[in-house]
């Protein structure tokens, strides 16, 4: 706890509140994307919506790995549990994720299929260590942060000769996804959507570096100032925000400098490219298909490929009718905006991804926020 | 637990609680059921209505009114840092009863045994339900026991009943928290859910974290004591003081507002949620009370807690406010207010 209270001192945060508001232009407006759901559970459990000027509006984006996972990949999981001899794991929130059908991986548990939550990937190969009469999956999610130690278990079953591990890859890629929601029609042809700027990940960033980012910083001329996921790195890149709109800069900046490099982890980065290779085409959930977005696993680990090895169908299976989840990724709406938040769709029986993780735009809403009615607006403005 | 008494034993050699184990003989109301239940339960809880040999307890009944509760048990691991089933099934009904202000007079112990469970762990866990009941003190003078094949239970299920009786001008319940009024909780919080994490799931990092496990009773007199006008008292168990605050906020039509800052927690409570993405606010606690208290008893409650060895480190967290939502929220550490909102489901680790 030494190293995370002082980023969470509060007379320091009303200081930096303080210098936002002085510094804020009060005749304009500031649309920042976090794009991390690190960062929308930190926003909202620590409550620094309540301590932003009005004009400053935080958008959540769609860095919550559960969030994005389409719902076909889901479905292929689903029929392999109901398969006899098969286990699958995976991390806890993945496993309440509902398809459209209203079925997720912990109700199939409930009906009888070996379904078990990890923490992390080496669990898994543990699992298969000790269950050598089943099949064992392990539904590897999540960003940059998350694929090095999918890489370092799939490393270590070929080295111990497992036959009965595999891994369904769904690793994406965060700068991919960034640039997918900066060349969206809403934003750069139709101009429906005001982004401004971006809060940069936290620990996708301790792997890959902060050099990513400067293709779109220029590109798209939006800054980008990559910041931790305590309460106070995210005031203090919110200050680094204003800073850089006010004076017409479009940079990276990096506030993370405790734990981010320019060029990242490169042990980490040499075993992904060891391991994986880029899909060409990947579906996001409320992205759509986004072009070198995603990881597959490289032919000659092919044994431990799940998709492969079980010749998983591709599955495209849409949204439940009402879901606004693929808007609210892409910060085009609210979770107000939508219909059945917090009626039909609530933690407890979510319809959509974005309800079911606290870093999922809606619970982190339903969880820590509606309390506030007279809220004011923070989606991306329509025009 | 059916039959007692000095009488001639029905079987010939002892029962080996070295390395026996429990067969569906122990449960099939034979020989050995009577041996089980004559040297282990009537051992460990003898009592004169246990001796009496009945299929029932007769006890007198005082004037007043009496509370009755009835509290289930099923924990993995069995033996936890702390404490164990055993001395848990004692302090959970028990905690529940004396949560009316009452004073806790009779228990009922009902066991649901998993064949292959070995004997040295149910005496070792009956004889640590008997020291708890003893150190209140309250009897155990009535039971039951079954026994289930191997696969059909988690080796023991406990299940144990309570009635006690309400002090005269004492009427505590969950329906009467009033705006204005304080919120108080008797120590630290969460020590029990993450002593258990620590124990049943293989994270590879070590604490000295015990379970908060402790019969409330005494404290919970002393309280009375102090302000017979209680309002609300409650264990927060399962689902931390945020499902306990949740449902007294609902029960009784108010809004609470806590102060992150006030809500007293271990080191290491902290740390192990921060490492795994939970929040201490919805870890169990099994020796802790939420008191809510009209605000001129407040400080006097708190110095009577903190003078108690179960409620050293009480503190005043927060206070009902006015609120048709019936939300709880926090003013957190950082500054900023947020809503502390029911569990869904069970608490799981974040991911990145």
């Amino acid at each position: 706890m030494k190293y995370i209270e002082p980023f969470r001192n509060g007379a320091v945060a009303w200081k930096i509140a303080r210098r936002i508001a002085t510094e804020a232009d009060p005749h304009r407006d500031y649309y920042l994307m976090e794009f991390c759901g690190g960062h929308t559970h930190a926003i909202s459990r620590y409550g620094i919506p309540g301590m932003l000027p009005g004009n400053i509006h935080m958008i959540h984006g769609p860095g919550c790995p559960v969030c994005v996972l389409p719902m076909g990949r889901l479905e292929n999981m689903i029929q392999l549990a109901q398969t006899p001899g098969f286990i699958v794991c995976s991390y806890g929130d993945m496993l309440r994720v509902p398809t459209a059908r209203g079925d997720s991986l912990l109700k199939q548990k409930a009906r009888g299929a070996d379904v078990r939550m990890i923490y992390s990937a080496a669990d898994a190969l543990q699992i298969a260590l000790r269950n050598p009469q089943q099949q064992v999956v392990f539904l590897a999610i999540g960003f940059e942060t998350t694929t090095p130690p999918t890489a370092v278990v799939i490393k270590q079953a070929q080295m111990l000769g497992l036959t009965n591990f595999t891994v369904f890859c769904n690793h994406v890629l965060t700068p991919s996804a960034i640039s997918h929601i900066l060349q969206s029609p809403e934003i750069r042809e139709l101009g429906l959507v005001r982004l401004d700027g971006f809060i940069g990940p936290a620990h996708v960033s301790t792997i890959i570096g902060s050099k990513p980012y400067t293709y779109f910083a220029e590109e798209f001329q939006k800054p980008v100032v990559i910041a931790g996921f305590e309460p106070l790195d995210v005031m203090q890149a919110i200050l680094m925000l204003i800073r850089q709109l006010n004076t017409g800069r479009a940079e990276v900046e990096n506030e993370f400098t405790r734990a981010v490099l320019p060029d990242g982890n490169i042990k980490a980065q040499r075993l992904v490219a060891e391991v994986f290779e880029l899909r060409r085409s990947f579906e996001w959930r409320g992205l759509g298909a986004v072009p070198y977005s995603a990881l597959r696993i490289k032919s000659r680990f092919a044994e431990f490929d799940a998709e492969r090895r079980f010749a998983l169908p591709v599955l495209s299976v849409p949204d439940h009718k009402a879901c606004e989840c693929g808007a609210i990724l892409r910060g085009v709406k609210h979770p107000r905006d939508c219909s059945i938040f917090g009626t039909a769709c609530t933690p407890d029986n979510p319809l959509g991804s974005c309800m079911v993780s606290s870093e999922g735009a809606c619970a982190a809403y339903y969880r820590y926020g509606r309390f506030r009615e007279h809220d004011h607006d923070d989606t991306a403005k329509v025009h | 637990m059916r039959q007692a008494g000095k009488r001639k034993p029905v079987y010939t050699r002892k029962l080996d609680f070295r390395h026996g184990r429990v067969e569906m003989a122990h449960g099939s109301g034979g020989r050995a059921m009577t041996q089980l239940i004559d040297q282990l339960f009537i051992a460990a809880f003898d009592n004169d209505y246990l001796r009496q040999m009945n299929d029932q307890a007769c006890f007198p009944v005082g004037s007043g009114r009496m509370v009755m509760s009835t509290d289930c048990h099923v924990v993995t691991p069995l033996f936890f840092p702390g404490g164990d089933i055993g001395s848990l099934s004692v302090h959970g009904t028990v905690n529940d009863i004396v949560m009316s202000g009452a004073r806790p007079l009779y228990l009922s112990a009902g066991f649901i045994l998993e064949e292959g469970l070995p004997l040295a762990d149910l005496k070792r866990i009956v004889e640590s339900m008997a020291a708890a009941a003893q150190a209140i003190p309250v009897p155990v003078i009535t039971g039951d026991t079954k026994v289930v094949e191997q696969g059909s239970g988690d080796g023991i299920f406990i299940t144990t009943t309570g009635i006690g009786v309400v002090p005269e001008g004492v009427h505590i319940s969950s329906e009467r928290a009033k705006p204005g009024d304080k919120i108080l909780v008797s120590g630290t919080i969460g020590d029990h859910g993450i002593a258990i994490l620590l124990a049943r799931e293989d994270f590879a990092f070590y604490g000295t974290l015990e379970s908060d496990t402790a019969a409330l009773h005494d404290l919970v007199a002393a309280i009375v004591q102090t302000a017979p006008d209680m309002h609300v008292l409650r264990d927060p168990t399962r689902g931390g003081i945020a499902t306990a605050l949740n449902e007294i906020a609902h029960q009784s039509g108010v809004g609470m507002l806590l102060h992150e800052h006030c809500i007293p927690m271990k080191e290491q409570v902290g740390a192990v949620c921060e490492f795994l993405g939970f929040d201490p606010l919805y870890m169990a606690n099994e020796g802790k009370l939420i008191a809510i208290c009209a605000p001129q008893d407040a400080n006097r409650l708190v110095d009577k807690m903190r003078a108690h060895p179960l409620g050293q480190n009480a503190a005043m967290i927060g206070e009902v406010i006015e609120d048709s939502h019936c939300f709880v929220q926090m003013e957190t550490r950082f500054g900023g207010r947020r809503v502390v909102d029911w569990l869904s489901g069970d608490q799981l680790p974040r991911i990145c």
